[in-house]
């Protein structure tokens, strides 16, 4: 009996988180898309979740890139074809590795840094006070990120971590297991299927909007002093990775699915 | 009586969290430019009968109105509106971090829309001059202040609008005897520069003695005494004498005692 209630108790409490979340997310969405709407709060979240993020994201990619070069090359070379590695690099890289490790590295930097950021306001009454100072959190706080987030995944982030990741492939490949580079760049260019660019692009703009949501859901309900902004700093990222992955399955079976 | 419409009006107010009772039944009218201190021990339900008050927490039961205005159960774009009468100076100043501290001050300036960046900006430094802040400091982030500076700083923000009422958070935790004078004295001065209604919660008693036109003591989510600060020393309220005279024994202690 014990153990059935344990397990009617967590069905009940994902229920009621989901629940929440979802009322988070419409009261978010609403307020994307109704004055007053805050420029400079914007382009500030736009600078920091864009620009910044573009180091990390660079390395990881080149590095994958390259490392999936390597693999698929000694997988191929088994049964001579190895000529197909320009054409699984580009599509792994960009159908897949791109976005997914982009959406990943990004929810570990930006939903992490929207929750604490946001439990520390509600802990320290920084949030009790733009409402007395007649301002609307959700959108003042909440409306900028989400929308940063949902901008800079697709336009900045996903393209430059699917071009870097092919060219870590490239870059592999034309000086260490001997491809010829034009050839490899025609491979390239011949196997790339517009399709394949706009999944990884609905991708990117899915991860933003569910990295942002979980990054300031859990700032936005912090409760406790230092030790509930460490909590919800932590479930922001963890929710923030599952929901990358789940997503991820969804939208490419939309996209790939026979 | 006059007939006079009470700034603030609270009728029977009541909140729960779970199954305890924070506020029972709370009574109070504050008039019109009256300086109302709300005293009371810790947890006794101060900070959360200002926090209803703002509509930052919903009453189960009871109302309140302001100037007349039912505040409870109103729709979000009317109670924004009457916000706008309000200011507040929070407990730890709750300066916002990504902005300087000029930014801070004219953020009500701004939300209004009323100003440009350029004339808010000329505001908040006459308001940060107004509470002994010269113009430079205008230009540092609240992270770089001392405690009693965030609290000026946090006082300028709260009558940066103009408001008709500002709440007053435990003005003085946290800061020496000196800074607290400090701040008391740049309240009252403030709160008449404005002509505001003033509302402040604390345990400090030189604040009460200072501040205070009317004095109102909270204990178990009742109003229990209410008068004019110069009668808290001869109340004949033994709860009242024991919290202005900070004795250990008394009707307080013996309840905490028995819970």
């Amino acid at each position: 009996m014990n153990f059935l209630a344990v397990i009617g108790r967590v069905i009940i409490s994902f229920l009621r988180t989901s629940g929440r979340i979802g009322i988070f997310a419409s009261n978010a969405i609403t307020c994307m898309l109704t004055p007053p709407y805050y420029p400079r709060e914007l382009l500030r979240h736009m600078i920091n979740i864009g620009y910044y993020s573009l180091p990390v994201v660079g390395l990881t990619t080149l590095f994958t890139g390259a490392a999936l070069a390597v693999n698929i090359y000694e997988g191929s070379s088994r049964f001579n074809a190895e000529s197909t590695l320009p054409t699984i690099v580009v599509i792994g890289m960009v159908r897949e590795l791109g976005p997914t490790l982009c959406g990943l590295i990004v929810a570990g930097r930006v939903s992490a840094s929207m929750a604490a950021e946001l439990g520390t306001m509600r802990v320290t009454e920084q949030i009790d006070a733009l409402h007395t100072l007649s301002t609307d959190p959700f959108k003042y706080l909440i409306a900028p990120r989400i929308i940063a987030t949902v901008i800079m995944m697709p336009l900045m982030l996903v393209v430059v971590a699917d071009t870097i990741g092919v060219l870590g492939g490239y870059l592999l490949a034309t000086t260490k297991l001997g491809f010829n580079s034009a050839n490899y760049m025609k491979s390239t260019i011949d196997f790339l299927e517009t399709i394949d660019v706009i999944a990884s692009l609905t991708k990117a703009t899915v991860f933003g909007f569910f990295i942002s949501l979980m990054g300031c859901y859990h700032g936005f309900n912090a409760r406790g002093g230092a030790q509930g902004v460490g909590i919800s700093t932590t479930n922001a990222v963890v929710s923030a990775c599952i929901m990358i992955l789940v997503s991820n399955y969804v939208v490419t079976e939309m996209f790939f699915s026979s | 009586m006059s007939n006079i419409t009470p700034k603030i009006e609270l009728k029977r107010l009541q909140k729960k969290f779970n199954r305890k009772i924070v506020l029972d039944s709370i009574n109070l009218k504050i008039m019109p430019g009256e300086s109302m201190v709300i005293i009371g021990g810790s947890g006794s339900g101060k900070s959360v009968t200002l926090k209803c008050i703002l509509g930052l927490m919903y009453p189960d039961s009871g109302s309140i109105k302001i100037d007349g205005t039912e505040m409870v159960n109103i729709s979000i774009k009317d109670h924004k509106k009457i916000l706008s009468k309000f200011g507040m100076l929070f407990q730890g100043a709750a300066l916002f971090d990504s902005l300087t501290v000029w930014e801070n001050v004219a953020f009500g300036l701004l939300a209004q829309r009323t100003y440009d960046r350029k004339e808010a900006k000329a505001i908040a430094i006459e308001k940060l001059r107004r509470v002994g802040l010269s113009p430079d400091v205008g230009a540092l982030n609240p992270s770089e202040l001392s405690g009693g500076m965030q609290k000026r700083v946090g006082l300028a923000r709260a009558i940066a609008t103009n408001p008709d009422i500002i709440f007053f958070d435990e003005p003085t935790t946290g800061l020496d005897p000196i800074m607290s004078d400090v701040i008391n004295e740049l309240i009252v001065e403030c709160v008449k520069d404005v002509g505001a209604t003033a509302v402040t919660i604390t345990h400090d008693m030189s604040s009460v003695r200072k501040i205070a036109d009317n004095v109102a003591m909270i204990y178990q989510g009742n109003i229990i005494w209410t008068g004019p600060r110069d009668q808290i020393d001869n109340s004949n309220n033994n709860y009242i004498e024991q919290f202005v005279n900070g004795k250990a024994s008394g009707p307080i202690k013996m309840e905490l005692l028995k819970g």
